[in-house]
């Protein structure tokens, strides 16, 4: 689905956005891209959209053209503010299908709202929402497009334990392409069956998500770690009756 | 930023459900009548015009009065030291006050701007409207924050040497600012922005509306009369 060679970006003022990156994604993955702060994981996702263009090979689903890109990966950007423009609720998620020319735009703006269970604030401005429920429409804005692969970038950063149990169950009944950005193991432990670590702009390790997490010399040298008292073992129990295998997974 | 929160629909009726073009024509022509003219029947007749509309959307006297006197009092202040006569002035800058306090109270921005739209104004002025209508209180929020940061570490100016700080927050906000524009920006092209807003439906122009304008129609034959 993502095939990612050899790619390379810097930004304007020099500084090394991706040095490298290597990364293959099949259809129906939920894979966690982890790394410190600065590590291009956004830079990553924002060359996804070709919203950045650097050297190297990209490709999603066979195609690098701008436009087929745009349709094939929702991006879920990291401040849902940047997400949210318009001045309703379901203006914004209908800005996408819009833009796409499709007929069936009002079904599309209904059906994403309620699979992030924000139906009934359709008709509010995005500044009267709290932030969890800004993550969540934003998460519909893209959902609206149908996309096939899903890009979320630290979808559960600023929020409280309940609101981020409930994004976590949101996320969990969307079946697609899932690449989740995030600092949060714990949630990366919960969505992903495999983790890519990226550091300094390129791939310091890529496997199953437990052994990773299980690695603690590898997290400590990326300033990554699980949160005190969190422990691996008990969702390694119950983990591995739910995982699925990632070619049954049945995209859109 | 109390005031700005304080703004918004109030309550439901039938004058809300009115399609906003409607609306917005009908209390800007009371405003434009009010204010073309300095007969005291023209402006009574304005006043009475509203008070109905007000009854109508069930609108009380707290709501407009606390929302007018946002507006209404430095206004009032300046025409009591101007030259010309006080009671004209003021009757006008009420009755142009109330009519947009009653839009507001019955109209959600979101729809003025369609409104706007519907009626031709050029495109890129209601986009103008829409982001500073989407990100004024962002922009606020972001300015509280850094007030608090301020405050937090002893910030409080006694003379105009430390009024500098105030300098460099402001430069930090537009700073703040351009980027965020900046990030908008890709998070439109991400969702296949081709430099045109697409709009969802447009609600139609019904016999309520209709009605609603040719109920105001009156106030345009007293003003030729008067
Ligand atoms: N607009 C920009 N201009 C210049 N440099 C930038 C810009 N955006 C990011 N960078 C730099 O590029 C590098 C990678 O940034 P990126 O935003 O991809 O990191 P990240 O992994 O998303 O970090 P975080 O976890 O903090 O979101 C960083 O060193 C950063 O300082
Ligand atoms: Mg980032």
């Amino acid at each position: 689905m993502i095939d990612a060679r050899g790619l390379r970006f810097a930004y304007p003022n020099g500084v090394v956005g991706l040095d490298g990156v290597d990364l293959r994604v099949q259809e129906g993955e939920r894979v966690a891209v982890l790394g410190p702060n600065g590590a291009g994981k956004t830079t990553l996702m924002l060359h996804l959209n070709a919203l950045l263009k650097g050297t190297g090979e990209l490709t999603v689903a066979g195609t690098s053209d701008a436009k087929a890109l745009r349709a094939l990966v929702g991006l879920v950007f990291q401040d849902p503010d940047d997400q949210l423009f318009m001045p309703t609720v379901r203006e914004d998620v209908a800005f996408g299908p819009l833009n796409q020319r499709v007929p069936d735009v009002e079904a599309r703006v209904e059906k994403a709202l309620r699979a992030v269970r924000m139906r009934d604030f359709a008709d509010r401005a995005p500044h009267q929402l709290s932030l969890g429920q800004k993550r969540r429409v934003a998460i519909a804005t893209v959902l609206a497009m149908d996309p096939k692969v899903l890009v979320l970038d630290e979808p559960s950063a600023n929020l409280d334990p309940r609101t981020r149990r409930e994004l976590i169950e949101t996320l969990e009944t969307i079946d697609r392409t899932l690449l989740v950005v995030s600092h949060d193991l714990p949630l990366a432990a919960r969505l992903c069956e495999r983790s890519v670590l990226l550091s300094a702009g390129r791939v310091v390790a890529d496997g199953p998500t437990l052994e990773l997490l299980a690695d603690e010399p590898l997290l400590a040298a990326h300033d990554l770690e699980l949160p005190e008292g969190f422990d691996l073992t008990r969702l390694l129990r119950t983990a591995s009756p739910r995982s699925r295998p990632a070619a049954s997974a049945s995209g859109p | 930023m109390s005031s700005l929160r304080e703004s918004g629909v109030v309550g439901d009726s039938a004058i809300h459900r009115l399609d906003p073009r409607a609306k917005l024509v009908g209390l800007l022509a009371v405003t434009v009548i009010a204010v073309s003219s300095a007969a005291w029947p023209v402006h009574a007749a304005c006043a009475v015009a509203l008070l109905l509309v007000a009854a109508a959307a069930r609108i009380g006297p707290r709501v407009i009065v606390r929302r007018a006197r946002l507006i209404l009092l430095p206004v009032l202040l300046v025409a009591l030291f101007a030259r010309t006569a006080f009671p004209p002035v003021a009757a006008k800058a009420t009755i142009g006050t109330v009519s947009a306090v009653l839009l507001g109270a019955t109209t959600s921005f979101p729809d003025v701007l369609h409104a706007l739209e519907r009626l031709k104004v050029p495109r890129l002025l209601v986009l103008i409207a829409a982001f500073m209508y989407r990100y004024l209180f962002t922009i606020v929020d972001e300015v509280q924050r850094m007030r608090a940061a301020l405050t937090a570490r002893g910030y409080a100016p006694r003379h105009a040497l430390q009024v500098q700080a105030i300098g460099r927050v402001a430069t930090a906000l537009f700073l703040r600012t351009y980027e965020r524009a900046e990030r908008v920006h890709l998070a439109m092209l991400a969702r296949g922005f081709d430099e045109r807003m697409p709009r969802l439906h447009a609600p139609a122009f019904r016999r309520a509306d209709a009605l609603f304008l040719t109920a105001l129609a009156p106030l345009l034959a007293v003003r030729v009369v008067a």
